[in-house]
């Protein structure tokens, strides 16, 4: 649905050009919801621009449905535009018209008749459970109402994409996770394509199939949410998940040396992560009855991640140094992913 | 106050009133779209041409450091082929209105740039066409701003029509200099300043008034 290959976008300062973008290529298919998360900064506002053209990329092309957007003339442009609905941090409403007003909008851009607009604006009011809110102003309503009168007025033109910019970063938790439901029951009866910038991984986590983080302009990973969020590559990936679900390791060890070579004594810290079904696997059991090794279960959790149950498990294993060998090399036969973070005391 | 004198006063706040008004509406009229002229065509505006704006930006700023009343004798060849006649209340109008159009222009301006960019930005990403942006976004939202704006204008130009006297344009102020000042008339200056204060008073309240109905930002 939407390609952008080879972005380049550059701010002319005053000491010559700034990269905001350096060759950027991604691709997001048909009825997906693609996150791209990154520090601010880091160009992702910037990136979204990109994608309905309000920022001209510098290089590259971006079709969008099909479209090469960066040939359109300004008014074949403007006709590309109302098939991409945009929601925003800041809600940007209309202040001085009313939310039924700010729902018809789009739809009085292009000149539709009243009656027509009536009969699009109430459903959408319904879907975003605002039809009692119909004749007030935005300055009424709370941040999530405001954001709820932004998505109806995104969907007014009945897009096929819909870009969401930061759209829960000035809400609170419980407003943020309403507005997510919102969008992802939108993207399911809708079957609408949904890009979503933020710099919360919770966001991703919640609702995105697809992640790319991005660093300074570049995308560094990128991926299934479940991939990167299970098997982090880049260190600032790890940081944003570590952010979202703490280091993982118990108190008392989060300041403990940790060795690379054998103690004796110690134990060997494994962390597992379990996916899907595999997270019903008595793996656990097996190991201790299989191999001559002790596994403390030092830290677990089940979470999910969009609609995929996952499970992170932190052991220590003791026993001979062959015992754990063969304890590792069956953990890794399995169906999981283990990370080998070193021995302790 | 002797029936004369409340006659004479009668006669100056209309004259006032008159100039005031017909002045007000002309300049309006080409001052807003000035004012979205200059914001419109700025860098990064929606009908960007920075060469237009810079030289629209130069006569503005040229006109606003004519003192009124220099305008007002400058101009008078101009007022002769608008206004038929260079002397009296409706040749005043032409000088009043040149000098508020600027006014009006930046004060529109400033309005229109207390409109945030994201509320442009998001009627871009609707597919709106400029004009649309600018009738349907700009001047909706900066409505109530622009209107107090125009207050403080009218305001100005009640205390401009007071120099209307020096080409017979009469009015308040004149009637206050000529005799309340020439002709030693205490009694008239002192009635010409209070008729004055209860103008600018009225102005004020129904701008004020007016500014905060059409404001729907803070309920």
């Amino acid at each position: 649905m939407i390609t952008l290959s080879h972005i380049e976008k550059t701010y002319e300062g005053p000491d010559g050009g700034v990269a905001a973008l350096k060759d950027v290529s991604l691709t997001v298919a048909k009825g997906e919801i693609f996150g791209i998360i990154g520090l601010s900064g880091a160009g992702k506002s910037t990136l979204v621009r990109c994608i309905n053209l309000l920022e001209r990329p510098t290089k590259g092309s971006v079709v969008v449905d099909g479209l090469d957007m960066t040939s359109l003339s300004a008014a074949e442009l403007r006709e590309a535009r109302k098939s991409i609905g945009m929601i925003f941090q800041h809600f940007n409403l209309l202040s001085s018209a009313t939310v039924y007003d700010n729902v018809a909008f789009p739809l009085r851009l292009s000149g539709m008749d009243e009656d027509k607009i009536r009969a699009k604006v109430e459903p959408l009011l319904s879907l975003v459970s605002l039809d009692d809110k119909a004749n007030q102003y935005p300055a009424q309503l709370s941040g999530g109402q405001k954001q709820r009168v932004g998505i109806a007025r995104a969907l007014a033109s009945e897009p096929k994409v819909l870009l969401c910019d930061e759209a829960t970063s000035a809400l609170d938790p419980q407003t943020t996770k309403a507005i997510l439901e919102l969008i992802r029951d939108i993207n399911q009866k809708l079957g609408l394509t949904v890009v979503i910038i933020t710099h919360e991984m919770q966001v991703i986590k919640d609702i995105c199939d697809k992640v790319a983080v991005i660093e300074n302009g570049v995308i560094t990973e990128s991926g299934r949410v479940i991939d990167v969020f299970t098997d982090p590559q880049r260190p600032m990936t790890k940081e944003f998940i570590s952010v979202l679900m703490g280091s993982g390791l118990p108190p008392d060890l989060q300041n403990a040396p940790i060795s690379a070579e054998p103690i004796p004594g110690g134990r060997l810290l494994v962390r597992l992560t379990f996916v899907g079904s595999s997270a019903g696997e008595p793996v656990i059991s097996t190991l201790i009855r299989k191999y001559d090794v002790e596994a403390d279960i030092l830290y677990g959790n089940i979470d999910s991640i969009k609609d995929t149950p996952y499970g992170r498990m932190l052991i220590g294993l003791s026993g001979t140094a062959d015992a754990v060998e063969n304890a590792l090399s069956f953990l890794r036969e399995k169906d999981l992913r283990i990370e080998v973070i070193g021995y302790v005391a | 106050m002797s029936p004369d004198v409340f006659s004479l006063l009668m006669k100056a706040l209309g004259e006032t009133v008159a100039m005031v008004v017909v002045s007000m509406v002309a300049a309006t009229a080409i001052g807003v779209p000035l004012g979205v002229l200059l914001v419109t065509t700025a860098k990064g505006g929606v009908l960007a041409c920075p060469v237009l704006n810079r030289a629209v930006a130069a006569v503005v700023n040229a006109i606003r450091s004519i003192p009124f009343i220099i305008l007002m004798v400058a101009i008078i060849p101009f007022t002769r082929l608008v206004a038929g006649t260079s002397i009296g209340t409706t040749a005043a109008m032409v000088p009043l209105t040149l000098a508020s159009i600027p006014f009006i222009g930046r004060q529109v301006e400033t309005s229109l740039r207390e409109v945030p960019y994201g509320i442009i930005e998001a009627a871009l990403a609707m597919g709106a066409t400029p004009m649309q942006i600018i009738w349907r976004v700009y001047l909706p939202e900066a409505l109530p701003s622009i209107v107090a704006q125009l207050t403080t204008v009218v305001i100005a130009l009640v205390g401009e029509s007071a120099m209307a006297g020096a080409i017979g344009g009469g009015g308040l102020g004149d009637l206050a200099i000529r005799y309340g000042y020439q002709r030693f008339r205490p009694e008239i200056m002192l009635a010409t300043v209070i008729v004055l204060i209860a103008l600018v008073q009225l102005v004020q309240f129904a701008g004020n008034a007016l500014a905060k109905k059409l404001n729907k930002k803070e309920m």
